[in-house]
């Protein structure tokens, strides 16, 4: 018999659902050692957090349903004990902090009694536990413990957060830590901070960790063994470093494949003449605070500029002004020579349609209720000059057939497609109004990373076929770096540096730049190594 | 934390204020609408004085109450001595308009009181617990009742109760004040509707609040079931549900007219149904502005509760 700290054996996990049986995973096995780091890799509806959740009695039942399995921990099997008993192992042996710290901590409570109430609910006196939490937020690096501790959640960066999460979860020294995605959603500098505190801590307690996410780079970062997961099973285990140089399973290669950044950088080209859209000392304010400061940069015909930043730095707010979404506060926005600012809203409304945008989340930006058909063909409805109605039907099936989804698609609604097929139709609709630059938002952010790999290459081949330009706002470095021309970065509202892919990627000029690369994480584990040897240096 | 809510924020001062001001215009507005529309009803003189009344009478009467003057004028006069918080003579009792109106509105007061705490602990206690286990045969029962409770029409279980309880039974008074026992009947009948809608929205919020993402840090950090029902959610869950028992509470303040009046209770729904009957304007205008006030000050009340409640929302 073994004696794993965490063995989960043969774990199927269903849900009942309208739709039908769901089976989440099947036949799941993994163990966890005290002071080790294991990951489970898998894409948005893998299953990778099902295993993580029955561990922490965390899936509703009903409509979930453990079907098989037990979950070993110290060599009792979870399963069999009462719902007392999971929750007095819950928070005390095995801990779990979330991704987006901010949906998870509870907005009504302060932080300070957030953590407090882990330690008082396991036993510890109130007295004692203000005491160690102001110990707890000091440890997790949160300024002015005391102070901090009588703020709520929404006073705090989502940095913060996640280590008031860390801090609530890490309370009673746990022996296990699940962490599920703890950095999709901060930015790469931010995520380096909460990685490397998590390995402090981990190291400091000799806790056993399983970190569950889909980026590549966070593994090679951070974890000794992987299991990937796909539709539900398990596909692969093994050390992280095997697993990247010598993947067995054709998904983990293609996986791994997909991964973006590793790309020959193209050599800088002479840029074309004439500007499409010249922006002159571009500012927007909202009351006192100035989100966008002086901004001036180019973008030629078919070119692919990339504005990256942290969030807060400005990148959405200057491309809402371009469009005049949000109206500016100061600048100018030239068009092929027409200023866009001082445009009246009927020549707005004519030139508008040259300049297209594609947001992030698909799932917002597409009307649920509208079918594919009437999203692509309500460009013509307001742009009537564009095509005449008896072309329509046949010139959204060109385009979604361009776009790579099927001509039939048309009928369908948005929620029957998936992510990746839902900024597809976004794009297709963007490109109904034949646009001559497009604004992407984020666009490829929430998608995983094949998909991603998939959606890009749309973009590529749709901007060499059609001539398009494109200002690609993102903040995934790997991501700009296979696709964009040239790089603006921002901070705080301003540019600190532009230059070509290879200059900005190459030879960043700015410590900004500098510390924004430095902090965004290779897929290959000994790059990693290198690189934390480098900084504990 | 309540206390801080003050001492930080100095806008506090801006919004009371404003909100002051807002209230007494729509409160002008208010008086001058039923100033007029309540001498539309008639000539108080041929109400309170005999038929075979002598004309000389008749003016003597109009002379004394200043119902000889044009309508302007008496608005303006009333108007005048309303700032100085003289609301008029009651016709009926000879007493000024505004004791008569709080000798009413003590007891709506209190109905209202009792009603609405009972309302909103039971509703919060048993909409929480449905929410709990949504589809459960807690939950139906709950839903089910809620749902009937909602959509009943009070004045007929109030008459239908009388009969039942009080004739038929003979557990309860008919009607009047002075026992625990005369209460029992008015509290149940006005309990009824607003714990049906109440709890449903309770029910509605709780759902939300205990399928929410903080919900799920609370398991995993091991808090039991109790707490995460009853301090991880409720307090989420509380915004939405306050509105409406706000709302609810100000249709008891108006005063319950119908139910008070079938019980023969002397609340201000009853004061301002015999008032109007009677053509005591004085009265009318006194018990409408006092319930104007009172719903102003509790609307006052529910935006503080709101920032208290939520640390998200400051003024």
């Amino acid at each position: 018999m073994t004696d794993h700290l965490l063995d989960v054996q043969s774990l199927s996990v269903e849900f009942h659902t309208a739709g039908g049986t769901v089976k989440a995973v099947q036949d799941v096995s993994w163990y966890l050692d005290r002071g080790e780091v294991l990951a489970i890799l898998g894409e948005s509806g893998s299953g990778k957090s099902v295993s993580a959740a029955a561990v922490m009695d965390l899936i509703d039942m009903p409509p979930g349903r453990i079907s098989s399995g037990r979950i070993l921990f110290e060599g009792r099997d979870l399963l069999q004990l009462s719902q007392a008993g999971r929750r007095a192992v819950n928070g005390r042996k095995i801990a779990m902090i979330f991704q987006d710290p901010l949906s998870h901590l509870n907005p009504v409570y302060t932080a300070g009694w957030q953590i407090e109430e882990t330690l008082v609910i396991h036993g510890t006196r109130r007295r004692e536990a203000r005491a160690q939490t102001l110990d707890l937020l000091q440890r997790v690096g949160i300024p002015d413990p005391a102070a901090s501790a009588a703020k709520y959640p929404h006073q705090f960066s989502g940095g913060q957060r996640q280590r008031l999460m860390i801090a609530m979860a890490l309370a009673l020294r746990p022996d296990i830590l699940i962490a599920d995605e703890p950095t999709t959603a901060l930015d790469v500098t931010v995520q380096a901070q909460i990685l490397s505190l998590l390995q402090d801590l981990q190291r400091e307690t000799g806790m056993g960790m399983l970190l569950i996410t889909h980026d590549l780079g966070v593994v090679a970062e951070i974890a000794a063994r992987v299991v990937v997961m796909n539709s539900g099973r398990i596909v692969e285990h093994g050390s992280a470093l095997d697993i990247y140089r010598n993947p067995s399973h054709p998904y983990t290669r293609d996986l791994i494949a997909a991964a973006p950044g590793k790309g020959d950088l193209p050599s800088n080209t002479d840029r074309r003449a004439d500007a499409l859209l010249d922006v002159q000392g571009l500012s927007k304010s909202f009351g006192q605070f100035e989100a966008v400061r002086n901004v001036t940069f180019d973008v030629m015909a078919g070119e692919c500029v990339a504005i990256v930043g942290e969030s807060g730095s400005g990148k959405s707010t200057l491309a809402k002004a371009i469009l005049r979404l949000d109206e500016p506060s100061a600048g100018k926005a030239f068009y092929k020579g027409r200023d866009l600012f001082s445009l009246s809203d009927k020549e707005l409304f004519n030139i508008r349609r040259q300049i297209q945008m594609v947001f992030q989340d698909p799932t917002q930006s597409l009307n649920p209720r509208m079918s594919i058909y009437e999203l692509i063909s309500e460009a013509w409805v307001i742009h009537k000059e564009i095509l005449p109605r008896a072309q329509w039907h046949e010139r959204v099936q060109q385009l979604l057939e361009q776009v790579g989804l099927s001509a039939d698609h048309a009928q369908r609604y948005p929620h029957q497609f998936s992510g990746g097929q839902r900024q597809r139709i976004a794009i297709a609709r963007a490109l109904a109004l034949e646009p001559e630059l497009i604004v992407c938002d984020e666009a490829v952010s929430a998608l995983d990373v094949q998909v991603q790999a998939q959606v890009i290459a749309l973009l590529s081949d749709l901007r060499k076929k059609l001539d398009l330009a494109y200002i690609f706002i993102a903040h995934d470095l790997p991501v700009v770096r296979d696709f964009a021309d040239r790089v603006i970065v921002m901070q705080g509202g301003s540019i600190v540096e532009q230059g070509s892919v290879r200059d900005i990627f190459e030879n960043p000029q700015q410590s900004y730049t500098q510390n924004l690369l430095a902090a965004s994480l290779d897929p290959d584990p000994e790059i990693q190594a290198a690189r934390r040897a480098a900084r504990s240096l | 934390m309540s206390l801080t809510l003050f001492a930080e924020s100095p806008s506090i001062r801006t919004f009371l204020g404003k909100r002051a001001i807002a209230s007494a215009i729509s409160l002008v507005g208010l008086v001058i609408l039923v100033f007029f529309l309540s001498r539309l009803t008639g000539d108080p003189t041929a109400l309170y004085l005999p038929v075979d009344a002598s004309q000389e009478s008749r003016e003597q009467f109009r002379e004394i109450h200043g119902l000889n003057d044009p309508l302007p004028v008496q608005f303006a006069r009333y108007m005048g001595d309303l700032l100085r918080l003289d609301f008029g003579m009651s016709i009926r009792r000879a007493e000024p308009a505004l004791d008569s109106v709080l000798r009413g509105f003590k007891w709506t007061l209190q109905l209202a009181l009792i009603t609405m705490s009972l309302v909103t602990v039971m509703a919060i206690v048993v909409g929480s617990l449905a929410a709990f286990r949504v589809g459960g045969v807690f939950d139906r029962i709950a839903t089910f009742c809620s749902l009937i409770a909602a959509s009943a029409p009070d004045f007929w279980i109030a008459i239908v109760a009388i009969v039942v309880f009080s004739v038929n039974l003979g557990w309860v008074p008919t009607s009047g004040t002075g026992t625990v026992w005369h209460w029992i009947l008015p509290v149940s009948v006005l309990f009824i509707r607003p714990f049906g809608l109440i709890l449903q929205v309770v029910r509605g919020s709780m759902i939300t609040a205990l399928s929410s993402a903080y919900v799920k840090t609370a398991r995993a950090k091991g808090v039991l079931d109790r707490p995460i029902i009853f301090v991880h959610a409720l307090r989420n869950a509380l915004l939405p549900v306050i509105t409406v028992i706000g709302d609810q509470a100000a249709g008891l303040l108006n005063g319950a007219v119908i139910v008070e009046t079938i019980f023969g209770f002397p609340g201000v729904g009853k004061v301002m149904i015999d008032a109007i009957l009677q053509r005591d304007f004085a009265v009318v205008l006194a018990a409408v502005m006092v319930t104007a006030f009172a719903i102003f000050l509790m609307n006052l009340l529910i935006d503080i509760l709101y920032a208290v409640l939520d640390p998200r929302i400051r003024y």
